[in-house]
């Protein structure tokens, strides 16, 4: 994907530079953006490193633990199919505190973590779960209150004004959570991507993967072990009403 | 309105780094060493980027010193228009979602040209800090554990990118310009 987005701006460059008559200027800006790139990067070091460091004691402090037990409640209405004591609610929380604190390093670990367990409650092996899905719209879409790598960009251009758009920033980022939230709400009940109809379709197909490390209290039952006994038929029947 | 949005920037920070230092000591954590540590962490991160930015920024400065992008930004206009988005951002907005780093590059290029207080610059900004890289996430969490059909994730994620590219150009236009 980048292969061709790169070689497709450096080549237009070129022919448009020859057929305008400006591949001087194509040729200079080369030199003169290598060096800026450059300029840049050292101009953020300082930034960065400060934001890290108190990240880091943010983090050894605890903030983040404390966070995410305010969250708690919050991600209960998110995530109704989460049993309340199961592990997956705990790495959840760490990792959106890590992440509206804006410890990068630290929230990947947690989110793969949360991501893990999810899986445990998921009956297929390889189609994402409506929490799954709802996991990913909010990290997708961030939650951050210090944006990092922004102020230090602007800073590394110019100092005054690069902590400015902070407030704006919130605000903005709200929105698209927000926004991404309410779209998984109501795209995981339109008739393609609604969780029952892709389990249907895949059945048909017979392309189901189950998981065979599933620990949850719902699993899918595959239709020749349902033709064994009438009961699996009921049991399944009730698990469908059930969800 | 403005005034408030401003204040909270001005004191967001200063606030958080004084809370922080303060909650840490109480908690007994060995404060400047724990932070001295995590700067280094800052360092690598800086240097690493170099790579990305070089690429991007020269491929974009050649593409604009071509006069490439007048056509494409005067293509973009009628559309960008409409909510006030000026069309230079919107490379940016597009790559958002597909690579941080070159997004990033692009944000640096749009900075260094026109200014970190212009409104191009601001909504810039505004729109890179306030999501995420879609593609890169889904693929990142979803990999980790196998999930190969991700149903409406993707959809939810750029309808997402573009909800906070809208908010950027309208929040920065209600407060700045």
């Amino acid at each position: 994907m980048m292969n061709y987005i790169w070689v497709g701006l450096v080549v237009i460059s070129v022919v448009c530079g020859a057929l305008t008559g400006t591949i001087s200027d194509v040729l200079d800006s080369v030199f003169a953006f290598a060096g800026t790139a450059v300029e840049i990067a050292f101009g953020l070091i300082g930034v960065m490193a400060f934001f890290c460091g108190l990240m880091n004691v943010m983090e050894k402090a605890g903030l983040c633990e404390k966070l995410g037990r305010l969250i708690s409640p919050l991600m209960r209405k998110l995530f109704p199919e989460i049993p309340p004591d199961h592990p997956a609610n705990s790495a959840m929380a760490l990792y959106f505190a890590a992440n509206i604190l804006g410890i990068g390093n630290a929230a990947t670990p947690f989110g793969l973590k949360a991501m893990a367990e999810l899986q445990k409650l998921n009956p297929t092996k390889d189609i994402a779960t409506n929490a799954q899905c709802m996991l990913m719209a909010i990290s997708t879409t961030s939650i951050t209150l210090i944006p990092v790598t922004v102020m230090a960009l602007r800073s590394a251009v110019q100092v005054e004004g690069a902590a400015e758009i902070i407030a704006p920033v919130i605000i903005a980022t709200t929105v698209s959570t927000v926004t991404g939230v309410v779209c998984t709400l109501i795209f995981q009940n339109m008739k393609r991507w609604k969780w029952e109809n892709v389990i249907e379709e895949e059945m048909a197909a017979d392309t189901l993967q189950l998981n065979e490390n599933y620990e949850g209290t719902n699993p899918i039952v595959l239709p020749e072990k349902v033709e064994k006994t009438e009961k699996a038929e009921e049991q399944k029947d009730d698990a469908a009403k059930q969800q | 309105m403005t005034a408030i949005l401003e204040t909270i920037s001005v004191w967001a920070i200063p606030l958080l780094i004084a809370f922080v230092a303060l909650y840490a000591l109480y908690k007994k954590v060995p404060v400047y060493s724990t932070f001295t540590e995590g700067a280094k962490q800052g360092f690598h991160t800086s240097i690493m980027i170099i790579p990305y930015l070089t690429a991007m920024l020269c491929s974009i400065g050649m593409f604009r010193a071509s006069g490439a992008m007048d056509y494409v930004t005067q293509l973009l206009a009628p559309i960008t228009e409409l909510i006030g988005l000026p069309a230079e951002v919107l490379p940016m907005g597009i790559m958002r979602s597909f690579s941080g780093g070159a997004a990033e590059g692009l944000m640096a290029d749009l900075l260094a040209t026109h200014g970190t207080q212009s409104q191009i610059g601001r909504i810039a900004s505004v729109a890179l800090g306030s999501t995420e890289t879609t593609f890169y996430v889904i693929a990142v969490y979803f990999g980790a554990v196998g999930l190969s059909k991700t149903r409406h994730c993707v959809a939810a994620g750029l309808l997402g990118d573009l909800a906070s590219l809208v908010a950027a150009a309208v929040i920065v236009n209600l407060m700045w310009f």
